[in-house]
């Protein structure tokens, strides 16, 4: 990793609306150092192995196809750069394939500048940002998918703990990690850990229910 | 419905009463409450049909009682007082209304033409009547007239509250005309053998009177030349009646049309026109409205109804209805998802009053709405970081937080919590128990 001199978090941003990449620039200000922008994924690729950003804010729509193209050609040669999916849609299939793929994070083209510098910072710092919508959906995810009729391959990856679940389901309701820790009286350190263990469950995770779910919910 | 003006005696008169009991006697007896000055008007809060009497009673200060005992005498012996009534009815203002019905009446001319055309079509009822030999009807006849003609006018041009007094009035009447039911149908049957028994009889009596038959035939030319030259009228004002009728209708259909399409479509359109930067967004927006319209036209489900709908399109249709009403953003989250009975729909009415709520009064940028279904129970979670407030000190009174979201979750045996704190926000919790009628969506 190479943080920028005045220890702001060195980002890239991948969308392929102008208009959008100029107006999160403005949003996020002076407080991180916006070194690139791409607008689709060839580009993108190019440009995130050739300036190694600590935070890539990625849409989860490319033209060239999705979000989860750059971050798989990226992870091999450069794991230490981090991908934190930005997006309009709401579709849970995208955003589980870009969360699979390797993203730290999912969050919505709606949060504010300021939620937007906080979950970029917290990218930045190894740890895992988790929308109320990314929430739910993994909440509706695995409670779906562990049913008698469907036995969990791997209990320690196919399944929620009871705290991971009773977390989602506070960030669900649109508290922040601080609120959460005093709601459940733990550390913000912990409800950390609490979301990067789903972050893991969702990404080793091996079975093709998480897929066959994104399908159905598709269909639905 | 039977209210008086006074309903007691004052309690400084009772004594008075004891002391000097010769002293009533005659009308005074009947002098109960006070005397109101100024003029004559109808007090329709104390009535039982255009508040006549007891605009009366007020103004004399007789028991309204005995007001209307008169009025019902005079009007069951000669008809005069149905009459009196009912043009004091047109002729008199209401409390508190500087013109009466019929200032207004006589610039209707339809009503006018309706009113001659009712008039004359009694006159003639009244001619065969008399003609047939039953005077005693002759007793009513003007009073009859001058009633039905009043009440046409009232009918026509009174505010719409005392319309619907009259239609009340009316009810019981035409219920036994129009009505279907059984007691209703033996009421007709009963009259009908009446009439019959009363024009067998008639006729029988009268079988070898062959005066009789000529005064009835000359009465039949009567009746026909006067249908002849009245009779194109009649049809006329009536037709003219089922024409205005059906406009109204119509334009009534026109209104509940007009009502559905702003909460349906046009709310759609703009909702579009607000996401059109997002094609994914504006393609659900158009295909669920598609979907509801359809519903709509074709297997007449009005639009906004919850019928057939799940959890998790409920919770949807509220974001949207929140989004295009007030303006801010609603970020909902369902997990799981299940049909919706009465339970539920009560449910989401309180889930939908809170989200209102959130988005007018909170002053917070979004409103998050997240509803779970799990095996036993369905919650749904609103939450605002706004202002927030001091749940304790609401106003009972308010209806919005006691009525529609505590009273309706404990009448389906559901739970409301609202945990506030001001300058945090508020979250308002759900919470409703699963019956066996909510099968589960995958």
């Amino acid at each position: 990793m190479s943080p920028s001199p005045a220890g702001r978090p060195r980002v890239i941003i991948v969308d392929d609306h102008g208009l959008f990449r100029s107006g999160v620039r403005s949003e996020l200000g002076s407080q991180v150092d916006v070194i690139g922008e791409a607008d689709d994924v060839a580009p993108a690729i190019e440009l995130i192995a050739r300036s190694e950003p600590d935070v890539v804010l990625l849409d989860v729509h490319l033209p060239g196809g999705g979000g989860q193209l750059v971050i798989t050609a990226i992870r091999a040669a450069h794991p230490e750069v981090r991908f934190l999916a930005l997006s309009a849609s709401d579709a849970p299939e995208d955003v589980i394939a870009v969360i699979r793929a390797g993203a730290r994070g999912y969050v919505t083209k709606t949060i504010s500048g300021p939620d937007l510098v906080d979950a970029i910072s917290r990218v930045a710092a190894g740890d895992s940002v988790f929308s109320p919508m990314l929430a739910g959906f993994v909440l509706d995810a695995f409670a779906s998918s562990a049913g008698p009729d469907r036995p969990a391959l791997d209990p320690e990856l196919d399944q929620l703990t009871p705290r991971e679940r009773e977390v989602l389901r506070l960030i669900a309701r649109g508290y922040t990690y601080k609120e959460i820790a005093r709601e459940l009286y733990i550390s913000s350190k912990t409800v950390e850990t609490h979301v990067s263990s789903v972050l893991r469950k969702l990404q080793l995770s091996t079975r093709h229910q998480l897929t066959r779910w994104a399908t159905e919910r598709r269909l639905a | 419905m039977w209210e008086r003006t006074s309903s007691a005696p004052p309690a400084a008169e009772a004594p008075s009463e004891d002391r000097w009991p010769q002293r009533r006697h005659g009308l005074s007896r009947w002098a109960r409450g006070p005397r109101a000055d100024g003029p004559l008007r109808r007090r329709r809060e104390n009535g039982l049909a255009g508040g006549v009497a007891a605009g009366v009673a007020a103004r004399t200060g007789l028991d309204v009682t005995l007001v209307r005992a008169v009025f019902v005498v005079t009007a069951v012996f000669s008809g005069f007082g149905a009459a009196a009534y009912v043009l004091a009815w047109l002729l008199i203002p209401a409390a508190g209304q500087g013109t009466s019905i019929g200032a207004k009446a006589f610039t209707d001319r339809r009503g006018l033409t309706l009113t001659a055309g009712v008039c004359s079509l009694i006159i003639v009822l009244l001619l065969i009547a008399s003609a047939v030999g039953a005077p005693w009807l002759s007793t009513v006849s003007w009073p009859l007239v001058i009633t039905a003609g009043a009440l046409v006018l009232i009918w026509r041009n009174a505010p719409a509250e005392e319309q619907a007094v009259l239609q009340r009035l009316a009810d019981p009447l035409l219920g036994i005309a129009a009505g279907s039911s059984r007691r209703r149908i033996v009421i007709r049957v009963v009259i009908a053998a009446l009439l019959l028994v009363v024009g067998l009889s008639i006729l029988l009596s009268g079988r070898h009177d062959f005066a009789a038959v000529r005064q009835l035939g000359g009465l039949g030319l009567v009746v026909a030349a006067i249908l002849v030259v009245l009779g194109p009228w009649w049809l006329r004002i009536a037709r003219d009646l089922v024409v205005e009728r059906q406009a109204r209708v119509r334009a009534e259909e026109r209104a509940d049309i007009a009502a559905r399409v702003h909460d349906s479509v046009l709310q759609t359109l703009a909702l579009i026109q607000r996401r059109a930067s997002d094609p994914q967004q504006v393609v659900q927006l158009a295909r669920a409205q598609e979907r509801e319209l359809r519903s709509w036209l074709f297997d007449g489900q009005p639009p906004g109804s919850l019928d057939g709908v799940t959890l998790a399109a409920g919770i949807r249709l509220i974001q949207q209805e929140v989004e295009a009403q007030h303006g801010v953003p609603v970020e909902a989250i369902t997990v799981g998802d299940c049909d919706l009975d009465e339970d539920l729909s009560a449910l989401l009415a309180a889930a939908r009053e809170a989200t209102v709520n959130a988005s007018k009064w909170s002053g917070a940028a979004v409103v998050s709405l997240f509803a779970e279904a799990e095996p036993t129970e369905v919650a749904v979670y609103v939450r605002d970081r706004g202002k927030g407030f001091d749940p304790a000190a609401v106003p009972s009174d308010r209806k919005g937080l006691t009525e529609s979201i505590h009273a309706r979750m404990a009448r389906r045996g559901g739970t409301a919590v609202i945990r506030s704190t001001p300058g945090e926000g508020t979250e308002v919790t759900l919470r409703m128990p699963r019956t066996e009628r909510q099968p589960s969506r995958a």
